[in-house]
């Protein structure tokens, strides 16, 4: 079917992509404070959290971003648990003192200053590309206001964050748990929130399975060289 | 944290009995009416607090988490070839369609690409999903409106769908087939032949339903013209899959994004009805059915010959960066915003699933329907708690 447009696909969205990042800068202004685009595949923004209502009327009736596909947040705090895979000290089985939790707050594309960030994704069909947007949370009132007037799909959506991160958005008429009973206490999705499970049976690391005779040589190949990134 | 204390035990009790209070408040003007959590048309425990004025719909109010497993918690402690068993429980009738996207966003942070092969039966296995999925949806239908024998026709005739899901991956409903670089397996001999004597049999469903209830007066005397969907409407609700190519947006993600999958390899057609109704949304599932039939019998007659997996390290570290995909699955656009800060496991999976926004717009919706109306227009936008909850 679309045989003949695969192979420039790449090069065509890469300038569409770009020509609406132009396009959306030059509109937003201030409100924009950063952007990723990655070629052929995807584009981030991240607006000001006050501008963050407005970007949505913006996407919606400027840039003809139709779908609404979902909105979320993101915690950065790195896992005060130290319990990941990859970490070598356990910080649930009494060894607080040794284990070094990293505190530094991580970012994504577009970049972010707070612990928390809203993320929302719409959809234009006109042109057949999708855009994230981003926004930091204000560190003291975790609040922006909502998308709900534009995009009447967020209304659950930003129930949803609101109950999981402990956020809230100004303006919505409902913003009651939609998941967990009413009487439960606690941001699940918050990264210092610990997930009882892991606290009381620790994890038992990557069990590496012993290779067959036979294909003992090419595993250790293939081992010696997952410890070094593929890409990098 | 959970309540811990025998006072905050019985304030949780006392919570949770209020909340099940709701549904015995009668008020002046009008009735309560709570349906479910435990219906037949609800594909799981879901639960609507509908206001009611006379036989209609005042305000309906669907109350969830009933079935909420926190996927997207319990994937921050996972590593990533762990996470696909547990995604596979989101839409549990077409499992395989959960996993390729996740696969196919933690693919793209590294940088590799599945052979050939692969792709080609993945989306093979994609559609046989689509088909055991919509099957059933397509009995079911029936059954909503008190046709019992095609729901037995449709459990019949998945199974030889499922048969042969599950004689390629091992399982009947939960593949987890799907690996980050390829897939786990290749296909067993004498498959390919098998799987066409299947899809010959969906045929003959989808012909079936066609005249057991596409041309059943009934039928259309409660579908038609009821529970419309303006197509603006249901984009700005994020509605998606059959259920918004029945209101004539015509958008799918197979024809319009084919990401590592093979879809444009094929000839196949994407329908739309202009309607918008019931009727309008199993019309269209029908026509899909069989539209993925003859997808999957072009693709098995083209499976190029090669590896089914890339060069993967046998220990899987994602590198940091954020990647979203979505696919165009069975319920509608399933989607994982996946972020890596490099580690073994993901720092955070955001899970768009098609449900959840298909069953926002319910509360609009079903304003004004009428109570025998609401078990039809529900059944019509065909969800599955699992994909609502997560």
């Amino acid at each position: 079917m679309a045989d003949a447009t695969e192979t420039e696909e790449p090069v065509v969205v890469d300038e569409a992509r770009s020509a609406l990042l132009e396009a959306i800068t030059a509109d937003l202004g201030d409100a924009l404070v950063g952007s990723h685009l990655l070629p052929g595949k995807d584009l981030w923004i991240r607006v000001s959290s006050e501008s963050w209502g407005s970007t949505a009327s913006y996407l919606r009736s400027k840039q003809q971003f139709r779908f609404f596909n979902f909105l979320s947040a993101i915690d950065w705090l790195p896992s005060p648990f130290g319990r990941s895979h990859g970490s070598s000290v356990d910080v649930a089985l009494g060894n607080e003192d040794e284990a070094e939790v990293e505190t530094t707050l991580g970012s994504g594309y577009a970049g972010g200053e707070t612990r928390f960030q809203v993320l929302a994704r719409v959809h234009s069909l006109t042109t057949n590309m999708g855009i994230t947007v981003k926004a930091d949370f204000p560190e003291d009132s975790l609040s922006v206001g909502t998308w709900i007037n534009d995009y009447p799909g967020a209304n659950w959506h930003e129930r949803e964050a609101a109950e999981m991160f402990g956020v809230h958005f100004a303006g919505h008429p409902n913003l009651t748990a939609l998941y967990l009973p009413s009487a439960f206490e606690g941001h699940p999705l918050r990264k210092d929130f610990p997930l009882l499970s892991r606290m009381v049976k620790p994890w038992p690391g990557i069990v590496d399975v012993e290779a067959m005779p036979e294909i003992e040589q090419s595993a250790t190949a293939d081992s010696s060289a997952s410890t070094e990134n593929p890409e990098s | 944290m959970t309540a811990i204390s025998d006072r905050r035990q019985l304030a949780y009790i006392a919570a949770q009995a209020a909340d099940a209070r709701v549904n015995i408040e009668l008020e002046a003007e009008g009735m309560t009416l709570n349906i479910g959590p435990q219906h037949p048309a609800t594909h799981g425990t879901l639960r609507i607090v509908a206001r009611l004025d006379g036989e209609q719909v005042v305000e309906a109010n669907p109350i969830m988490g009933y079935m909420h497993r926190g996927y997207e918690k319990l994937a921050e402690v996972r590593t990533y070839p762990q996470v696909t068993a547990l995604i596979n429980r989101i839409d549990w009738l077409g499992s395989f369609a959960n996993e390729v996207p996740f696969i196919l966003a933690s693919e793209q942070l590294m940088g590799i690409e599945a052979p050939e092969r692969a792709q080609h039966i993945r989306t093979i296995l994609f559609e046989m999903a689509r088909i055991a999925n919509v099957t059933l949806f397509l009995g079911d239908m029936g059954v909503q409106l008190g046709a019992v024998t095609p729901i037995f026709y449709a459990f019949r005739d998945r199974e030889h769908i499922l048969n042969q899901i599950e004689s390629a991956t091992g399982g009947r409903f939960h593949p987890n087939f799907d690996r980050i670089g390829g897939l786990k397996d290749d296909l067993p001999a004498g498959w390919i032949d098998e799987t066409k004597r299947s899809l010959k049999e969906i045929r003959k469903f989808c012909d079936q339903m066609e005249d057991l209830i596409i041309g059943n007066e009934i039928f259309q005397a409660r579908t038609r013209n009821i529970g419309v969907i303006p197509a603006d409407i249901a984009l700005s609700y994020g509605m998606s899959g059959a259920n918004l190519r029945a209101s004539g947006v015509d958008w799918d993600l197979r024809r319009d994004s084919p990401v590592g999958l093979a879809y444009d390899k094929v000839d196949w057609k994407v329908w739309t009805h202009t309607d918008g109704d019931s009727f309008a949304r199993y019309w269209v599932r029908l026509q899909e059915t069989r539209e993925s039939c003859k997808i999957v019998e072009q693709l098995l007659d083209t499976i190029p010959s090669g590896p089914i997996m890339a060069k993967v390290p046998r220990i899987i570290k994602v590198p940091a960066g954020e990647a979203f995909i979505e696919t165009e699955n069975p319920l509608g656009v399933m989607g994982y915003y996946v972020v890596s800060q490099g580690g073994l496991e993901p720092f955070r999976v955001k899970i768009r699933s098609a449900s959840f926004s298909n069953m926002s717009i319910s509360p609009w919706l079903l304003k004004g329907a009428y109570v025998p109306d609401v078990i039809t227009i529900l059944a019509s936008l065909y969800f599955i708690l699992g994909d609502i909850d997560r």
